[in-house]
């Protein structure tokens, strides 16, 4: 019982981490973007490079995987999605999906098709008996890591400067900018940000949720129900929505295992028939 | 000068008459074989393909007087392209026969065609049992997932085994493999504590493992399709199932041959039932292990690779049956009752289901020569599809 609800919260940190970022773009900026996964599985594929083929101790790919993925976001920001900030919500998710095929395409071509896994560190493979309940090391390292970025973040938004400007950014960019902020840097960091953190996740969970390159469109509609449960205010949203569901997942599983993964949704229905505008949500928040 | 353009007409006429007839005598027996040469299951295609093209490198491409033309395609394991595919190689190319098919949905989709064109098809990989039902012109040189499921059911009842939970994937060969073992298992006086099916996208077995754990059986009986074993091992191990005390038995597609070595030592000790180990001991599969590894850069030929060199088998003796004149009706007739030495032993057509009738073997994963294989301890010899009457 209470190992499931370990697994579940491990699960459900690892959803939010690189659902977080969609949670901003989606929720603060007000942007489609369904390509979200996509900059997990960069994650992912980096840190397999870097671990299996490069030789990279496993915690010096973490980090890189982190820098590396929010390079790639910020260069395809400035590129390409600061032009559809201001479209239609139709072209911004068939601009996104568009690059998520363009992704999966690519992926499957230079690294094939087929799973893979990051050779971890043997330590992570221990198992450690708490008060009856049995716990995985890897997983209490998501645990621990998630939990770390989770109550960063929630700072960063909000209690720093940083997260001020991106606030009064995304509500009236106009005024914004009257003010002094740059509004373009903002955005353009918080993107990077976003994909970031989705890219560590990508690699922390390729070992759990695995990797191929159908992970972006397998994953889409998790992470998507993690930022319509939680709202839009802040990162406490997504962060009950992915820790709920990832616990309704897993104890969904172990209990019901004939309905296998639907219980997620069942879950979604009734928060979102409950609360239309996610659990958490910003008054005035777009 | 009036009578020289009709009869330069008939002069042509003759020339391309004659020009056809040598053309058809010399036409080749073309076979439109169809595989997942990427996607999910590339593991798969690539065995079959690299087969194929031994057997015909063994065997020469010409059979009969008629050449053989193999065209691939690849449907990535995507079932409305394999029945595109299968179409226009039928229409377009005119091919003789089909085969390949990696998984049930896509064997399935391209049962029609082979129906509606009369062209045998060959089905190398897709192992649920209604397959042959839906179409009189497959043939199956595969593996059936009742045959395999039920011969290790009635073995593990003959174990110090009481208890069994089963775990499969949720899709038709793993609900075959459910259905069948737990019918022999339950026959023999074993108890099955609960059968859980894992969905075939979602490769968390967590909370299914950690269900297992919790029923505490005996043993734990478990079907992946092959390649996604790798990732059942690595949380049967993270989970401290191997210092459980339950067993592991699964199905061969499970320590698949392919990817065995690169799943490690976590995988010594399980015991699984299938039609082809690589460790086979015949002097026929010595030689095609050897020639398979030489022809592609040491890679070992897993079951897959079997059941395309033994379909690429079928089709050859059926030409050569049928003086290479035969159509299909003709050539699936020649395929009912063959009988032949495969390298997993002796194998043949059931006449009356088209399916195959194989030994049955236990392996046991050891270490040869410091690489890990599928070592054989016990077998049933010429087992057929128990779901057909």
């Amino acid at each position: 019982m209470l190992t499931n609800l370990f697994d579940g919260v491990a699960y459900g940190m690892l959803l939010f981490v690189i659902a977080c970022g969609l949670s901003v773009t989606l929720g603060l900026m007000n942007l489609i973007n369904l390509a979200h996964g996509a900059f997990a599985m960069a994650g992912g594929y980096i840190t397999v490079v870097l671990v299996n083929r490069m030789g990279v101790p496993f915690f010096a790919a973490l980090p890189l995987a982190f820098l590396l993925s929010a390079a790639i976001g910020l260069v395809m920001e400035r590129l390409l999605y600061r032009h559809v900030y201001r479209k239609s919500h139709l072209e911004q998710v068939m601009f996104s999906i568009g690059l998520v095929f363009m992704a999966m395409s690519g992926v499957a071509f230079v690294m094939g098709s087929e799973q893979t896994f990051i050779n971890i560190p043997d330590f992570l493979d221990a198992r450690f008996q708490v008060l009856g309940v049995s716990m995985g090391a890897y997983r209490l390292l998501i645990i621990a890591v998630c939990g770390v970025l989770a109550a960063g973040l929630q700072y960063i938004v909000a209690r720093t400067r940083f997260g001020a400007q991106l606030r009064a950014a995304v509500d009236d960019p106009t005024v914004a900018r009257g003010l002094g902020i740059n509004v373009d840097g903002v955005f353009a960091a918080t993107f990077a940000m976003g994909s970031g953190l989705a890219g560590l996740g990508g690699a922390l969970g390729a070992n759990l949720l695995g990797l191929d390159p159908t992970f972006p469109v397998k994953y889409m509609v998790y992470f998507l129900i993690v930022v319509a449960v939680g709202g839009s205010a802040g990162m406490t949203g997504p962060l009950v929505a992915a820790i709920l569901l990832g616990i309704a997942d897993v104890s969904g599983k172990y209990y019901l295992p004939q309905l296998g993964s639907f219980v997620i949704y069942v879950v979604m229905i009734v928060v979102l028939l409950w609360r239309p505008q996610g659990l958490f949500s910003r008054a005035g928040g777009r | 000068m009036k009578l020289a353009f009709p009869k330069a007409l008939a002069a042509l006429g003759l020339a391309a008459s004659l020009l056809c007839g040598t053309a058809q005598a010399q036409e080749a027996f073309k076979i439109g074989l169809i595989l997942p040469m990427t996607g999910p299951s590339q593991s798969t295609g690539k065995q079959i393909d690299a087969a194929v093209k031994l057997f015909m490198a063994q065997n020469g491409d010409t059979v009969a007087g008629r050449k053989v033309e193999v065209i691939l395609r690849d449907d990535a394991g995507v079932a409305d392209t394999t029945r595109r595919l299968a179409q226009e190689l039928v229409v377009k190319d005119h091919v003789s026969a089909l085969a390949g098919f990696g998984l049930t949905p896509l064997a399935l989709s391209a049962a029609p065609i082979a129906t509606q064109a009369k062209v045998p098809m060959i089905v190398m990989a897709a192992a649920t049992s209604i397959i042959t039902e839906k179409s009189p012109f497959i043939v199956r040189t595969a593996q059936v997932m009742p045959q395999v499921a039920g011969a290790m059911g009635t073995w593990t009842s003959t174990q110090p085994i009481k208890t069994v939970v089963t775990l499969v994937t949720d899709y038709g060969p793993g609900i075959d493999a459910e259905t069948w073992f737990n019918k022999q298992f339950t026959a023999g006086g074993g108890k099955v504590l609960a059968s859980l099916r894992v969905p075939l996208a979602n490769p968390d077995f967590a909370p299914f493992l950690q269900r297992v754990k919790d029923e505490k059986p005996d043993a734990v009986f478990v079907f992946t399709p092959s390649g996604a074993g790798a990732i059942f091992m690595k949380q049967f191990v993270e989970r401290g199932l191997d210092k459980s005390g339950i067993r592991l038995i699964a199905l061969g597609d499970v320590t698949d041959d392919d990817q065995l070595q690169g799943m490690g030592d976590v995988t010594l000790g399980v015991v699984t039932a299938g039609p082809y180990s690589a460790d086979h001991g015949s002097a026929m599969n010595k030689a095609f292990v050897s020639a398979f590894e030489a022809a592609n850069n040491k890679m070992r030929p897993n079951f897959m690779a079997v059941f395309g060199y033994d379909g690429m088998r079928a089709l050859y003796n059926a030409i050569k049956a049928t003086g290479g004149k035969g159509d299909g009706a003709a050539l699936v007739k020649a395929m009912e009752g063959a009988k032949w030495e495969s390298p997993r032993g002796m194998v043949e057509i059931d006449p009356k289901t088209r399916d195959i009738i194989q030994d049955v073997y236990f392996r046991k994963v050891e270490k040869v020569d410091g690489q890990l294989y599928n070592v054989e301890f016990g077998s049933v010899p010429m087992v057929r599809d128990p779901a057909k009457p």
